[in-house]
């Protein structure tokens, strides 16, 4: 009988399929913290995973227990020094266990389940509740939740690998080489026996003679067995995976604070420039944000302030975009940044505003970005605003508006921006 | 200046021969003793599946299911933040015997437990009455390998939620899934796999017939009376489910026989815990010094296991029981009253004095449970190390009443006690089936008989009958009865 030892640590962990229906028990709860999240955090931070907590309760597992704090009890103690037959010790407060000294451990069988349960949720797994209700298309989904792009270059040659990737040019040169070298080795054995065989007919000795002649017929027929082509001579042509180079980009946020956006209205917002935000920054290796409020009067604002404070005014979209436009000639120029522009508002917008926005837009903005895309983050989904009927009258590749009335709306304002950068890359 | 030509390795670093070196050595020593094992298959393995051998209940094969990611989870985080430790090893009742040893212990880790998962545990589950009874370790890995594909199978085809929420109700009823006085079937899983069809049909006929008896005119209270159904209680819950429930669908039936199954396979652990850990540690203890003995392992090696086995065996004051602490001392307590016994030893326990100490710790390893054993063999002297004291209180008592100690009169009162706390009553509720009034409104009765009047938890007693109502598909009550038969409590779910 004998003991087999298997070394099983290259094998992969098998707790994954158990951890994905955890996932999807909590599916509700875990939503509902995500959404907390998204409202707390920085756009940049939601690029991570996240800790949640979750109650007992939604993760319990009932079963008959007994209260043991009922009947009668006896129980045997170890390690008493102290008490005599008689003493009384009272019970411990409040709870109906056990109680008595040392008896706390039976604590777990009872329903003391109150503390929460809790565990870090991966990137993957937090931008994937996240984007559950945006009803991204699974391949976009993807694309956010891939950590980065690769691109597969020439690493030179190798000696092992597929065979597709052979390089039979180096192969046969190895091989030329390693026949050469077996050949002269050979060439030398031949050359020993030759010479050994001309002395044994110099002094005739019959039978060294024979031996050197299977000596020599041993060497020849090893020259016929050095083979064309040997495993050891295979040369591959290599192929590394390499980060694909992505250039910088800014991101502008642009929102209008006015006192009709309410707290829905930015949510929906931030949802809007959550996505775009993680789809730049999956294309660019770095992402700037600006981020620009306005009322009548635009500023620049860091991102808590664009999101938490809230300001009560007029709306005078130009003033964002005049706000903008002098950022980027600051900042940002636009040889060396590729320019998003977002913009959320409810559309409010007085007298000449809207024209003059429009105007602003196309002849000064749009030249410098990349792509300006306008939501209209509007519950009642009407889209006959000042603002909206001023912007429908752009006609320019790089411009895009929608009306987002609730979360599923949110992707397809952005829906022709990610086809059109995706067509890009992969004309690139 | 010792012998050095026979030691097996020394420092901390241990490596592949050295493990199977001392295996071998392990193997030779555990041969002297007569431990008879199964073959081992020894696993080493990283935390991350440690943590999955945790989660999977320590089979290394288990059903798909959100309880054990949970399980997982919750390790996993005490782990990280070093809250918990993790075992140095897992060891399964398998034939081969499979132990999981942890990568990161140091060699002289390794060397302690092989000899205690390989050759102690490993002989206990082939020696001791109730493994042999109730599981049988040549079909267990086969059987998961079947219960996790055909969970995965109704998965596919029943979809996730139902299999999850059948899943949850008999999770919520596993532990009521055993027979107590009935040895099991052989576990099969190539039987199980050709019986399938037959019990799959043999439902679908039992379905409709039920349906045709919906359709007739309800019978009244009064006729219904007469017989009653099962004639006894019957307390293997998950058993009367599979064979009785009116509503479940055929896959559910196979699944309530997976998780009985399984729930059996795991029935003589809980009342072997003192002994197995015990029995483990008694010969990790004496392989260890045996081969220092034989020069196999050096100072720093034992020096090291020992510091491990002290800290396995220390045993809090006034806590639970260390079973590890408890059964050590007792198996090495046997062995004094073997060789060495006193007059007091020969007056509690003339079937062990004096006897020839292996072969009496091989019986009591073969034959006995936690609750038995300790009845059996604690002898006056453990009671007084050990510092007993047998206290006890009721209900309406505010306190607890010292009743024995160690220095009191009453020897044989306080170990009564002490196996009476090793009783599974005490913490598995007896609930049994006792009215299923299948030719009326199919209503099932539960009756549960509280041990020492302690009643059950109410909130998780509801809950649990929920459970109960979702696999049965008609009412079902649970009502809590005094030894007079007069109901105390009663639950129902509708």
């Amino acid at each position: 009988m004998t003991s087999v030892i298997i070394d099983r640590r290259p094998q992969q962990g098998k707790s994954s399929a158990n951890r994905q229906r955890v996932l999807r028990r909590l599916n509700r709860v875990l939503k509902a913290q995500v959404d907390d999240l998204v409202g707390k955090r920085k756009l940049a931070d939601l690029d991570n995973g996240a800790e949640v907590t979750v109650g007992k309760l939604d993760v319990s597992e009932p079963s008959f227990r007994i209260d043991q704090g009922t009947g009668v009890s006896d129980r045997v103690l170890p390690g008493n020094d102290r008490y005599r037959v008689g003493d009384r010790l009272p019970k411990p407060d409040g709870s109906g266990e056990g109680g008595g000294p040392g008896n706390g451990s039976d604590a777990g069988d009872g329903d003391a389940e109150e503390d929460n349960f809790r565990f870090m949720l991966s990137r993957e797994e937090f931008l994937n509740l996240l984007f559950d209700d945006l009803a991204l298309p699974e391949l976009v989904r993807k694309e956010l939740t891939d950590v980065v792009d690769r691109k597969f270059r020439r690493g030179g040659i190798v000696r092992h690998g597929n065979p597709g990737n052979m390089s039979v040019l180096r192969t046969f040169r190895a091989s030329i080489g390693r026949r050469v070298a077996a050949a002269s080795s050979i060439q030398d054995d031949l050359d020993r026996v030759e010479y050994l065989q001309g002395d044994a007919q110099e002094i005739a000795d019959q039978t060294l003679a024979m031996d050197l002649a299977l000596q020599a017929d041993a060497v020849r027929r090893r020259a016929t067995q050095v083979p064309f082509i040997d495993p050891v001579d295979l040369r591959h042509r290599s192929l590394i995976e390499v980060d694909a180079p992505r250039t910088a980009a800014a991101m502008f946020c642009l929102m209008d604070v006015s006192g009709s956006m309410t707290e829905l209205r930015k949510d929906l917002a931030k949802r809007f420039f959550t996505l775009l935000y993680l789809f730049l920054r999956r294309k660019y290796e770095n992402v700037e944000l600006v981020f620009i409020r306005h009322t009548e009067v635009a500023e620049e604002v860091d991102e808590q302030t664009f999101f938490h404070h809230p300001q009560s005014g007029g709306t005078r979209v130009l003033a964002a975009l005049e706000k903008m436009k002098e950022i980027i000639e600051a900042r940002f120029p636009p040889s060396r940044y590729n320019i998003f522009g977002a913009q959320a508002s409810d559309g409010d917008s007085m007298g000449m505003d809207p024209i003059q926005s429009r105007t602003f837009l196309t002849e000064r903005l749009l030249p410098l970005s990349r792509y300006f895309v306008y939501a209209e983050t509007n519950e009642y989904a009407q889209t006959n605003t000042a603002l909206w009927n001023a912007y429908a009258a752009i006609d320019h590749a790089g411009f895009n508006m929608a009306a987002v009335a609730n979360r599923s709306e949110v992707y397809p304002a952005l829906v022709k921006l990610f086809e059109r950068e995706r067509r890009g890359a992969s004309n690139g | 200046m010792k012998d050095r030509s026979a030691l097996i390795a020394t420092g901390s670093e241990w490596t592949f021969d050295h493990l199977d070196a001392l295996d071998r050595a392990c193997a030779a020593h555990a041969r002297r003793y007569r431990l008879d094992t199964f073959p081992n298959q020894i696993e080493l393995i990283t935390s991350e599946q440690m943590l999955d051998a945790y989660s999977a209940v320590g089979l290394p094969v288990n059903y798909h299911h959100w309880s054990f990611g949970k399980e997982f989870l919750a390790n996993q985080k005490g782990y990280q933040s070093g809250e918990q430790g993790l075992a140095y090893e897992i060891v399964i009742n398998s034939n081969p015997c499979i132990s999981y040893l942890m990568e990161n212990n140091s060699l002289a880790m390794q060397a302690l437990v092989i000899a205690h998962a390989c050759y102690g545990h490993n002989s206990f589950f082939k020696g001791n009455y109730l493994f042999r009874q109730w599981t049988q370790p040549e079909a267990i890995l086969d059987y998961m390998v079947f219960a996790r594909n055909y969970v995965a199978e109704c998965e596919e085809l029943y979809g996730y939620d139902q299999v999850e929420r059948t899943l949850d109700a008999l999770h919520a009823l596993r532990e009521h899934g055993v027979d107590r006085y009935k040895r099991p079937g052989k576990l099969d899983s190539l039987r199980e796999r050709k019986e399938q069809a037959k019990r799959l049909q043999a439902a679908q006929e039992r379905m409709r017939q039920s349906e045709y008896y919906s359709l007739l005119p309800q019978a009244t209270e009064a006729v219904s009376t007469e017989r009653v159904f099962p004639e006894q209680p019957e307390e293997n819950l998950l058993y009367f489910i599979e064979k009785h429930a009116p509503r479940l669908e055929p896959w559910q039936r196979e699944l309530t026989r997976i998780v009985r199954k399984i729930a059996q396979y795991f029935y003589p652990q809980r009342q072997t815990k003192v002994m197995n850990e015990g029995w483990a540690t008694f010969w990790h203890h004496r392989i260890l010094n045996d081969m220092y003995d034989h020069d196999q392992i050096d100072e720093g090696v034992l020096l090291e296991c020992m510091h491990s086995h002290t800290n396995v065996i220390s045993q809090r004051q006034f806590g639970q029981f260390n079973p590890y602490a408890l059964g050590f001392a007792m198996f090495t307590d046997i062995r004094r009253v073997c060789e060495h016994p006193t007059d007091e030893d020969r007056e509690f326990l003339p079937g062990v004095a004096g006897r020839d100490w292996l072969e009496v710790l091989h019986d009591a390893m073969q034959n006995y449970r936690d609750e038995s054993f300790i009845l059996q063999f604690l002898s006056p002297r453990l009671l007084r190390d050990f510092k007993l004291m047998h206290i006890h209180t009721d209900e309406a008592d505010d306190a607890w009443e010292v009743m024995q100690t160690a220095s009191s009169e009453g020897f044989e009162k306080v170990r009564r006690e002490l196996a009476a706390n090793h009783r599974m009553e005490l913490y598995l509720p007896e609930v049994s089936v006792v009215r299923y009034r299948h030719d009326h409104d199919r209503s099932l009765l539960l009756r549960h008989q509280p041990y020492q009047g302690k009643q059950l938890n109410p909130a998780l007693a509801e809950k649990t009958l929920a459970h109960l109502r979702y696999l049965w598909g008609y009412s079902v009550a649970l009502e809590s009865v005094d030894p007079s038969g007069a109901v105390l409590h009663r639950f129902s779910a509708d």
